[in-house]
């Protein structure tokens, strides 16, 4: 129910028979419903690879695109028809989910060219991820206090000062995640108009600062954790 | 028949912990169609009925009717089933304590369970059917042409077995469901209908026994959820429970009798709590006045400020599930325009109380929007998407409905720790891919264990499905690479494929349901075949017309008899007269519909001599005879007219 089909090679329409380009969900010429396409989550919205996108217009086609594939569009069509736009939709909502969210966008394109990258959609044994060098100290001290915390509440105690540095903390760990967004910004930017040699390096580089985001990310859930939110 | 009608309608259900209802659209309106009581509600009770003479299967009486059994003989009914839909027999041990559930004695740890009724035993989904048909009956009869296709409506928070029970008891009944839509969402389809607006909205479903809340996305036609939060065992029920329990104990305390040993008592007690919540909506006091069975009466009065007070912990539990659903919108309060109010706990003033601070409306000048009658809006949104489905109407061509999944979806990983694939409120149809290899050289079976749920650990989420890849090709262990596809489908159930992708094999793997039943079991359950056959159906519109009248004039005819009769004031008697001097002519011919409507008119005029009887019937009951005599007295006098409807399923 799920081939793949590789997308170089033309296929046969199912209804009308006549061949067309496999990244297509509808037919060109008959305009029926097709498999799911092969290609990358980029080309389901007709775009190429890139990592600024313009939201708003990727929602309308979003939107466009689900009021021609959703199943609710096929509850009396054929079988086959109703398995394809179950499965097409099911693409679309996934590349959607996938390329609205920035840092999903960024893992996913990373992916692509073959890097590798933890999804970052967090087990607990990840975090255990080495910690960046210039934080070592502080998470060592970080995880102390939290040590501290967790036992003072487990006997009902409440440590002002403690919590007040824990939040201090969480702030601090807040100031540094955007920073690390920010540092992203630029890298998307460089991809996206670089030549081979400076997306080469952009991507490094972003791989590197994806790793440093969820290390940090997993620190402040921790302290929230703690905190009680 | 009109020609439109040949592709069959699709018809909007509400199948509620409470009460049930069926739902069509006349024109760009969706509408409520009433059973032959006249009544839009159906109350979700479903009642055996007593062994024939003859010995044969007894029959089975839905809604209304066999509410009156639920005192007469409280072990051959149930209500709240719902509650059961989908869940194991370790899930329910909660339930069995709050509810008179009767599990049958043979029940296995591992299998559905089911409940004893009478002689008979039932699984969850076989008494929703019964439910179902019902539905089906009274959409029949509405439009004189037989119905086979609907859109169910479950809680957001429905889990994929729970769904699955759900479009099980459908097919049971003879529906073939075309979508399963969830509570909230479908009630912003009845909200938005004639307000193509655009705007962020929050739903609030606080019903008889699931609490729901959902965010959408308004635009152009397009709801589209962000996110949804719940509790599948938090209702009315739990606040009549409290108040049931209070009562149980002080008549327990103060005149030392354990009411909790009569059943019928028991559901006599809990009709009062219920009557004390409704009033306490729009009164200040309300009064439990209760006959026992030694002659004293338990009296005590219920001030609306000790009433809240009491549930504050149950309404409490909302405001977890709703924060949550806030955040995972990636919003504030502040950023939700409107928010509508569904279910028939909302009334509660004290939960719009609740509501409001939540969603800091009154600071912000608005108010929640409670047009639509809270007990129908749901069914009135599932008319929406059946129309939507059916492709027919141009009212609602520019409108879809994009929800989402309320649970992750994992799988278990070493150490029973969960890998989440597929993230709760992710849009559904939503898919994931995982790739799985063997551990040790030749292997031919993985084995994998799917949960649903937000813990750490496998073992605190549901267990959803343990299935096998089979047949992978013996190869060097790590070696093969097999590509399982997990796919939630629209109605938010879970499908598997794999492919073994070094060898190109497709697996063959067997998605084997924890708890459910299988294809073959509900295929045995159906409530009878024959049903969906058009060339009988105007025959057996007419028989059932005839069995409908036949009841309702035998009652009648020994009203006389009863005490009840006494005290009916002589314009009502003259009433009965006509319409049954009307009726006992119609069913003499061969029009089904102007002997239902006989039918309807008796039904009508003999409704406070029903209520008459039902009095004498629940003092009787408590006036400390056995069960046994009191329901023998009362199926010689109470029948009429709630016995009238054609309820039975043979």
């Amino acid at each position: 129910m799920f081939k793949v089909i590789d997308s170089a090679v033309p296929v046969a329409c199912w209804s009308c028979s006549i061949g067309h380009n496999d990244s297509t969900l509808f037919c060109p010429h008959c305009s029926k419903i097709q498999p799911p396409p092969g290609g990358d989550y980029f080309s389901v919205f007709g775009i190429e690879p890139k990592l600024s996108l313009d939201l708003s217009a990727l929602e309308h086609e979003f939107h466009r695109l689900s009021r021609k594939l959703h199943p609710d569009r096929f509850a009396r069509a054929l079988d086959n028809e109703k398995q394809w736009s179950l499965a097409d939709t099911a693409l679309l909502n996934d590349a959607y989910r996938t390329l609205k969210d920035p840092l999903r966008r960024t893992q996913y394109l990373l992916k692509l060219l073959g890097a590798e990258v933890s999804a970052g959609d967090e087990s607990k044994e990840e975090k255990s991820a080495r910690a960046p060098a210039d934080l070592l100290e502080e998470v060592f001290e970080l995880n102390m206090q939290l040590e501290e915390m967790r036992s003072a509440r487990a006997t009902g105690e409440t440590d002002l000062a403690l919590e007040a540095s824990l939040t201090q903390a969480r702030e601090k760990y807040h100031v540094l995640l955007e920073a690390v967004d920010e540092d992203l910004r630029a890298e998307w930017d460089a991809w996206d108009e670089g030549d081979n040699v400076q997306r080469s390096s952009a991507q490094k580089k972003m791989v590197a600062l994806l790793d440093r985001r969820r290390y940090i990310s997993n620190l402040v859930r921790d302290v929230n954790e703690v905190l009680g939110a | 028949m009109k020609d439109q009608m040949a592709e069959g309608r699709v018809v909007g259900i509400d199948l509620g912990t409470t009460n049930s209802l069926v739902a069509t659209m006349e024109g760009d309106t969706p509408m409520v169609i009433p059973g032959v009581d006249g009544l839009n509600l159906v109350p979700s009770v479903v009642a055996l009925d007593p062994v024939p003479a003859n010995g044969g299967r007894p029959t089975v009486t839905v809604g209304n009717s066999a509410r009156k059994a639920l005192i007469e003989t409280p072990e051959r009914v149930i209500y709240s089933v719902k509650r059961l839909m989908g869940r194991s027999l370790e899930e329910i041990q909660e339930e069995l304590k709050l509810f008179p559930f009767r599990l049958a004695g043979d029940s296995e740890a591992g299998e559905v369970p089911r409940i004893q009724l009478g002689e008979l035993r039932f699984t969850p989904p076989e008494i929703s059917a019964y439910i179902l048909r019902q539905l089906k009956r009274n959409a029949e009869r509405f439009f004189s042409a037989p119905v086979t296709q609907a859109v169910i409506t479950v809680p957001a928070y429905f889990n994929d077995a729970q769904r699955q029970a759900t479009k099980d008891a459908g097919r049971m009944a003879g529906l073939e469901v075309l979508r399963l839509v969830n509570e909230p969402t479908a009630a912003a389809l009845a909200y938005g209908l004639d307000r193509a607006k655009a705007g962020t909205i929050a739903v609030y479903d606080l019903g008889g026994g699931t609490f729901d809340i959902s965010i959408l996305k308004l635009r152009d036609g397009i709801f589209e959820v962000q996110s949804t939060n719940g509790d599948t065992h938090l209702g009315g029920d739990d606040i009549d429970n409290l108040l049931l329990a209070i009562a149980l104990n002080e008549i327990h305390a103060e005149h030392g009798i354990d009411l909790r040993q009569h059943p019928g008592a028991v559901q006599a007690v809990r009709k009062a709590a219920i009557e004390a919540k409704i009033l306490l909506s729009t009164e200040s006091t309300a009064h439990f006045d209760i006959e026992l069975p030694n002659g004293d009466r338990y009296q005590r009065e219920i001030p609306r400020a000790g009433f809240e007070m009491l549930i504050e912990p149950v309404l409490k539990r909302t405001v977890g599930p709703c924060k949550q659903a806030i955040t995972d919108a990636g919003l504030t309060p502040e950023q939700i325009d409107e928010v509508v109010l569904v279910g028939g706990s909302t009334r509660i003033p004290a939960v719009r109380q609740l509501v409001d601070e939540l969603f800091h409306l009154a600071a912000r000048g608005k108010r929640p929007h409670t047009e639509l009658n809270p007990d129908e809006v749901v069914a009135l949104g599932a008319a929406v998407q059946a129309n939507i489905l059916a492709g027919s109407s141009k009212s609602t061509e520019e409108m879809l409905l994009l929800d989402v999944t309320p649970l992750s979806l994992g799988i278990e990983a070493l150490g029973g720790t969960v890998a989440r694939i597929i993230q709760r409120n992710s849009t559904i149809p939503a898919s994931a891919t995982e790739h799985f290899t063997t551990g040790v050289d030749g292997q031919t079976n993985v084995a994998i264990h799917v949960v649903q749920g937000e813990r750490e650990l496998a073992a605190d989420c549901r267990s959803l499905a343990r299935f096998d890849l089979k047949g992978i090709p013996p190869m060097s262990a790590g070696l093969p690479r097999i590509e399982v596809k997990f796919l939630i489908d629209a109605d938010g159930i879970l499908h598997v494929s794999a492919l073994e992708q070094r060898s190109g094999m497709a697996a063959q793997i067997e998605v084997k349901p924890t708890y459910g039943l299988t294809d073959e079991q509900v295929e045995s359950m159906i409530l009878d075949s024959f049903d969906n056959a058009e060339a009988d159906f105007a025959k057996r519109l007419l028989i059932e017309a005839r069995n409908e009248a036949e009841t309702i004039l035998a009652a009648v005819e020994r009203a006389p008899s009863s005490p009840a009769w006494n005290r009916l004031t002589s314009d009502e008697k003259t009433a009965i007269k006509l319409a049954s001097d009307y009726l006992n002519k119609a069913k003499t011919t061969e029009d089904a519909a102007a002997i239902h409507e006989g039918t309807l008119i008796l039904d009508h005029a003999t409704r406070r001599f029903a209520e008459l009887m039902m009095e004498a019937a629940v003092s009787t009951a408590l006036r400390g005879k056995t069960m046994n005599t009191a329901g023998e007295e009362l199926a010689e006098t109470v029948t009429a007219p709630h016995a009238m409807a054609p309820a039975e399923f043979k």
